[in-house]
């Protein structure tokens, strides 16, 4: 199993792609937290028949993706790769829900159909919005962000310590992962009995990890709160762009653009 | 297990965000009383060890498929309830951001679901009596077998509840049940022993880890009662609020609620708050219907027959289309513009 490699490698890709310096990058953290909340807030409150009035969401996303420098191939990979919950559970739509609602000449698409694909696109869409966020901002930012719109002090230390000793418990964990294999011979080795010893083993050494961490932290005078330092400065430039950017995602929500779009096309051609 | 996004109201969603948001902040203020600093830095590498365990597998005996430790019994006994739900919570969110597992709005219902019954349910009320203040092997492994397989199950009939009433899904409640909970009845018992292996180990190895957390006293003062009481009003009225905000369509919640209502399993206090909301909705929806429209409401009481709705409306479905396809695209235009741009440099 190479998953612990490649969650590794997901970890250090997003994180160098975060240390970009495009338009997008150097937006407030704040500003991009608000408006990937309103953007998913926007998508899933649509009703679950509409597909066309969701396409314009994904013109904007593009246009982000584009402007951030995040390459597509990468998040169409992690769009494969996490959609197994949301496709099984939406694939059983077209079976349930068969009245028809829409024609094409003599072709009659059930309302099941519509729906599913309205909840790939729904997919879709919230999950690079998510992607796009963490690869422009990073997220250590993304944390000074939540701790400045008012989340616990401790949660977002907890997230930043977190996110610190991921990767050095990760390469631990490798490392272990690696020598247990190596020994292991027609799965002998990988049982439950091994994996708990080898856990147990992780927990030890992490909770010493845990002290000495502490008593480092005790030494440079830590009293119990942790200090955040780091300053987040708001421009009129972030301002400009949270409310355009915002009230252009409120205007996709209310206004079905595709539809217009169409319209506008069949009568020109009429 | 993890709720996705694309299967989520956002009246559903958002009164899980209130309902975990209050959780955190509870469990944020309690921690930072407890004026036990050592937990800070313990609480971060707890959270990474998690994650790093999760990702390494074993393979289950006869089956041929493999498992791996969830995580949430054995960072509750390490760590007690309350911090022990904010380490969950904040794996969660790394694995919300960089492994695309659920989403943002769905991170609510995440946390609560994989965070709230292990800690708050499972721990205090099974692992803790049977474990006890001085446990053997044995009583660890029953607790942490029955905790495990307990949080599991209530986790599971969060994320079935969570999705059918959203009505994203056409899933039937029934349906949904069967196929989730025995999926979890394994997964719970897999965790349940690993948790109990891996606890029994470190009881042998350093048994003054686990001395610590067993004497520090369960829930404290504040009653779970009324943290729960709170919760639930939270919940609702950012539920009420949320689904004015949402309606984009009052038929389509009336029409599930039509459905739902000529089944009998529905008859839960779910359904009371389900059908409050769907009330608000109805007499506050400003967002017009789209998509494929057709008149104002239905009449709730078209229980028994099949309500005609969505109707074919064949001048909106060409444009539609047309609309739909030219915007399409466009989004794919700008992908491959950009994809050639970066290939050039």
């Amino acid at each position: 199993m190479a998953k612990i490699e490649s969650a590794f490698l997901d970890l250090t890709y997003l994180d160098r792609l975060a240390t970009g310096t495009t338009v997008v990058h150097r937006l407030d953290p704040r500003v991009k937290v608000l408006t990937a909340a309103l953007f998913v807030v926007c998508v899933v409150s649509f009703d679950k028949y509409v597909v066309a009035a969701m396409l314009p969401f994904a013109v904007y996303l593009m246009i982000i993706m584009r402007l951030g420098e995040i390459p597509a191939g990468y998040v169409i990979n992690k769009l494969i790769v996490a959609s197994p919950f949301a496709l099984m559970v939406g694939m059983f739509n077209p079976f349930l829900d068969q009245q028809t609602v829409l024609l094409l000449g003599s072709w009659a698409i059930s309302g099941g159909w519509v729906s599913f694909l309205s909840i790939l696109l729904r997919f879709c869409l919230t999950v690079t919005a998510m992607l796009v966020l963490i690869a422009t901002t990073g997220f250590n930012q993304v944390c000074l962000a939540l701790e400045r719109l008012g989340i616990p002090n401790i949660f977002a230390a907890q997230l930043l310590m977190l996110y610190r000793y991921i990767f050095v418990l990760l390469e631990e964990g490798q490392r272990m992962h690696r020598a247990r294999t190596l020994r292991s011979f027609q799965q002998r080795g990988m049982g439950m009995k091994q994996y708990a010893y080898l856990l147990g083993q992780l927990l030890l050494r992490t909770i010493d990890r845990g002290q000495r961490i502490h008593l480092a932290m005790l030494c440079r005078g830590f009293d119990g709160t942790i200090r955040i330092r780091q300053t987040l400065r708001i421009t009129t430039r972030d301002i400009v762009v949270f409310l355009a950017g915002g009230m252009v995602l409120v205007a996709m929500r209310r206004f079905n653009i595709a539809l217009l779009l169409g319209n506008f096309i069949t009568e020109l051609l009429q | 297990m993890h709720m996705a996004d694309a299967l989520l109201s956002p009246t559903v969603g958002g009164a899980m965000w209130t309902a975990t948001a209050g959780t955190i902040a509870v469990c944020a203020r309690k921690v930072q009383r407890d004026l036990d600093d050592r937990k800070v830095p313990l609480m971060g590498v707890l959270g990474a060890f998690v994650f790093a365990a999760q990702m390494i597998n074993f393979t289950i005996p006869a089956t041929g498929s493999s498992g791996h430790l969830g995580g949430g019994m054995i960072l509750a006994i390490l760590l007690g309830p309350y911090a022990a739900f904010l380490t969950i919570a904040s794996v969660l969110t790394v694995q919300a951001l960089f492994f695309a597992d659920g989403g943002l709005l769905a991170l609510g219902c995440n946390i609560f679901n994989l965070g709230f019954f292990p800690c708050f349910i499972a721990y205090p009320f099974l692992y803790r009596p049977f474990a006890g203040s001085n446990p053997t092997p044995m009583r660890i492994a029953v607790g942490a077998v029955l905790g495990g397989i307990v949080g599991l199950q209530l986790g599971a009939l969060a994320v079935v509840t969570e999705t059918v009433l959203s009505n994203i899904s056409e899933l039937p409640l029934q349906a949904f049940l069967a196929a989730m909970l025995p999926i979890h009845l394994g997964i719970g018992l897999v965790e349940g022993l690993v948790t109990a292996a891996v606890v029994s180990f470190i009881w042998k190895a350093r048994p003054e880890i686990l001395r610590y957390t067993a004497e520090s006293r369960p829930l404290g003062h504040l009653g779970l009662k009324k943290v729960l009481v709170g919760l639930g009003a939270a919940a609702l009225i950012t539920g009420g609020a949320l689904s004015w905000f949402a309606s984009s369509n009052p038929d389509g919640l009336e029409w599930s609620m039509a459905k739902a209502s000529g089944r009998e399993e529905l008859e839960t206090p779910a359904t009371g708050i389900h059908r409050l909301l769907a009330g608000i909705q109805e007499h506050t929806s400003f967002l017009p219907d789209y998509g494929f429209k057709n008149n104002g409401t239905e009449p709730a009481s078209a229980a028994q027959s099949q309500p005609s709705w969505p109707a074919v409306d064949k001048g909106t479905s060409t444009a539609g289309l047309v609309g739909g396809s030219l915007t399409l695209a466009l989004a794919i235009m700008i992908g491959l513009l950009f994809r050639k741009r970066k290939q050039t440099p």
